[in-house]
């Protein structure tokens, strides 16, 4: 059935989504309608605190970014696992441990990989 | 009523924003309109009560995954990208109706929905979403737990091998960057002006 009673404590921050909505996009739509719009280039510019913009502010990254994104990613999948384990480890035990202890090991393999390919130096 | 109200929000936005995400010529406008398509899949987990499921959405996919899309996005360059149809999409235009075609196909013909299971609505309200699934994932599903943790080991060191290539400098006065050199860039960028 949809919408039964876990949804129902949602409903704050269904709340929250609508008024954040409501704020920004009334914020915007209404000063369309009230500015007064006076273009020149000047004005359009890129304002960088005061300071002429060098280049294009979206140039390409250095590919070391990746690698830090990629390891957030499968570190962030890791602890997304370690909440159900805990909700359960009282249930589970000592099997739940080992299992994941197993669990972690094979990201510490990965880990000291990385650590030791130097995925985590900067320059 | 409500429910379904709420449905057809979430459901109407995260279309919008993937349709956005694929019509857009900017990668970067497209990438964020990806976020609101994940968000509101997020939304629709919690109508369906799956609360961890709309937790880990919101927290890999928004969090992790979509900043490493931006990270690839700004690897090339943002630039580049100005044409709506790629020249190959009518051969993607008719692979996307087949998967389309399959995916209805076997939505209508599968019995998953009259057949129930052990993990009714009311077994997982009664003890909680997360720990329905812990209970499962941790004693019947032990083989794929730690599959799943060897696929990401491997992920790893794809990425490791993909983009870590020349990652390690020689140690000494050659291996770091000259700072000079860059601020001279920079000053024939500014003297271009």
């Amino acid at each position: 059935m949809i919408g039964s009673a876990t949804s129902i404590n949602y409903i704050p921050i269904f709340i929250f989504i609508v008024i954040s909505l409501v704020f920004g996009i009334g914020t915007l739509v209404i000063s369309y309608f009230v500015q007064v719009r006076i273009d020149d280039p000047e004005k359009l510019s890129t304002y960088e605190c005061g300071s002429e913009p060098i280049s294009d502010a979206r140039n390409p990254f250095p590919a070391r970014y990746y690698i830090i994104a990629m390891l957030f990613v499968i570190f962030d999948v890791e602890v997304a696992f370690l909440y159900p384990w805990a909700v359960v480890f009282d249930k589970i035990g000592l099997f739940g441990l080992i299992e994941m202890i197993v669990f972690i090991a094979l990201f510490l393999v990965a880990y000291v990989y990385a650590w030791k390919k130097g995925g985590l130096e900067w320059d | 009523m409500t429910a379904q109200l709420l449905f057809f929000y979430f459901g109407g936005m995260a279309v919008a924003g993937a349709v956005v995400a694929v019509f857009t010529p900017n990668l970067v406008y497209s990438a964020l309109s990806l976020l609101m398509t994940f968000i509101h899949i997020a939304g629709i987990y919690i109508l369906l009560n799956a609360e961890f499921i709309a937790a880990v959405q919101i927290i890999v996919y928004a969090g992790a995954i979509l900043v490493t899309y931006v990270f690839v996005l700004m690897l090339f360059n943002p630039e580049q990208e100005k044409r709506y149809f790629h020249k190959q999409y009518k051969i993607g235009a008719f692979l996307g109706a087949v998967v389309l075609f399959l995916m209805v196909f076997a939505g209508f013909k599968t019995e998953i929905l009259s057949k129930g299971g052990p993990f009714t609505v009311e077994y997982v309200e009664e003890i909680g979403h997360t720990r329905a699934i812990g209970n499962a994932l941790f004693t019947d599903f032990i083989f794929p737990f730690e599959i799943a943790s060897f696929i990401l080991l491997v992920a790893m060191f794809g990425a490791i091998i993909l983009a870590g290539r020349g990652i390690k400098k020689p140690k000494g006065p050659g291996g770091r960057v000259d700072l000079s050199s860059r601020r001279k860039a920079k000053e024939a960028i500014v003297g271009e002006r």
